[in-house]
């Protein structure tokens, strides 16, 4: 499989590459691992006639642990996220979500910032950042701004991030209490039939505050706030948990494709969501 | 056409410089350009990792890269790691436990299996089994690829204690 023809840049710093795409336009994608945009290339999915290849631009290699957030790199990878013992300690909940990312050398190529650009709503990496309410730094001809990873995804491959942007890092609150990554998938390798993000917060056996992220059940990642309102106030028991569940359920669209039926689709989620929230809890 | 673009890779100790089309994935460039066919082409969509190669300290999918991407690195393929007349611990031990059948995933699953080895000198058998995720092989099931890289696990370390 050898994609079409394409010219290759490979800038120095980011002045550069605005330049590339604004002469371009959305003729023009930039590449960082490579990994989702390749396959594509190859299977002729996506058409990319100028390549712009993001790993000689500096500053965009960085995990800075702050006191109240986290910010990541767009260039940093999920191998990056997995050995790095400080962001697991604050952030444990990533490198939970990065060990069920694809394998091991595409976690060794893979980048959380081409993993939230891309859209695909099958990445995990957006609906955890929704769960989690990162933001996302782009920037563009016009200088920088910062949009919140739930208001970021509009349809499959369709994102708030205009042509002539690139997105630069990945901005987290310090995540809070218990947290749980729960993904099934047919095989390593695979994307999420479902996957469930969930960080929830225990003060004295009640749930005060409960975020919901899914994955890969409708065409964007989907932030549940009825599902996570559904916790909040109780002490999560059955009755909290199908009653998250089914508030979940409302906010998902799945569609049938090789995974499976609509059916088997919202049974796995519900599934899926009940164990991550227990898992979390458990944690909490 | 697009524009060719100068390529200089170190593969396997030697410098290899050439003119690539930047769609020529670095699989063919291994392959083709430079005869060093140990990589296979099994899925070519980054899932079998047949193709798997060492690139700057990492175990990578040669069929997912450009050659114009892998500019200035250095590059591991199975030739690097042992041949017929210097086999590789891990060579050694997938010969004696019958790690291979067919032998198309084997210099892929070498290859990734050394990159393990090297992170994690003893890995338990759950660790070793996460850790070649990325290769898959349709004869054996797996086991005997297992024990092989416990065995040479064990001798590598007893070796390294040895010299110590």
């Amino acid at each position: 499989m050898i994609p079409a023809a394409f010219e290759y840049y490979r800038p120095k710093d980011m002045a550069e590459v605005l330049s590339i795409l604004e002469e371009h336009g959305d003729d023009a994608r930039v590449i960082a691992g490579g990994h989702s945009l390749i396959p594509m290339m190859k299977l002729r999915m996506a058409d990319v006639p100028h390549l712009i290849d993001l790993q000689d631009v500096g500053g965009m290699s960085e995990i800075e642990i702050g006191a109240d957030s986290i910010k990541i790199g767009a260039l940093v990878t999920q191998s990056d996220i997995i050995d790095n013992a400080a962001l697991a300690e604050v952030a444990p909940i990533l490198r939970e979500a990065a060990l069920q990312i694809a394998d091991p050398q595409v976690r060794y190529m893979g980048t959380l910032g081409g993993n939230v650009a891309n859209g695909d709503p099958g990445n995990d990496m957006p609906g955890l950042m929704q769960c989690l309410d990162a933001s996302f730094t782009v920037v563009g001809q016009d200088g920088e701004r910062v949009i919140p990873a739930r208001d970021f995804y509009e349809a499959a491959y369709v994102t708030a991030r205009e042509d002539g942007e690139v997105l630069t890092a990945v901005t987290i609150p310090r995540p809070m209490g218990g947290y749980a990554y729960e993904k099934q998938k047919r095989k390593i390798g695979d994307y999420a039939t479902a996957a469930a993000a969930v960080q929830i917060v225990n003060d004295g056996g009640k749930c005060v505050s409960a975020a919901i992220a899914m994955t890969n059940l409708s065409d964007t990642p989907v932030f549940s706030k009825a599902a996570g309102d559904a916790l909040v106030g109780t002490s999560v028991d059955d009755a909290a948990l199908k009653a998250a569940v089914a508030a979940m359920l409302g906010d998902i669209h799945p569609t049938e494709d090789n995974r499976g039926p609509v059916a088997f689709k919202n049974h796995v989620a519900g599934v899926i969501l009940r164990r991550a929230i227990a898992r979390a809890w458990s944690r909490a | 056409m697009s524009k060719k673009k100068h390529v200089t890779l170190k593969v396997n100790g030697k410098t290899e410089e050439f003119l690539a089309e930047p769609r020529e994935l670095l699989i063919y460039t291994l392959r083709e350009r430079l005869n060093i066919t140990g990589p296979h082409i099994g899925c070519e969509t980054s899932h079998c990792g047949a193709c798997t190669v060492t690139i700057n300290g990492k175990s990578v999918k040669s069929c997912t890269m450009f050659a114009v991407q892998a500019e200035g690195a250095e590059i591991t393929t199975i030739e690097g790691i042992g041949g017929p007349d210097n086999l590789h611990p891990l060579q050694e031990a997938f010969k004696e436990h019958h790690g291979l059948q067919c032998g198309y995933c084997t210099p892929g699953m070498i290859t990734r299996a050394a990159k393990l080895l090297e992170e994690i000198p003893n890995p338990t058998e759950a660790e070793i089994r996460f850790g070649m995720a990325g290769n898959l092989c349709r004869c054996t099931g797996y086991q005997n690829i297992v024990k092989s890289i416990q065995a040479a696990a064990a001798q590598m370390t007893a070796a390294k204690e040895a010299a110590e």
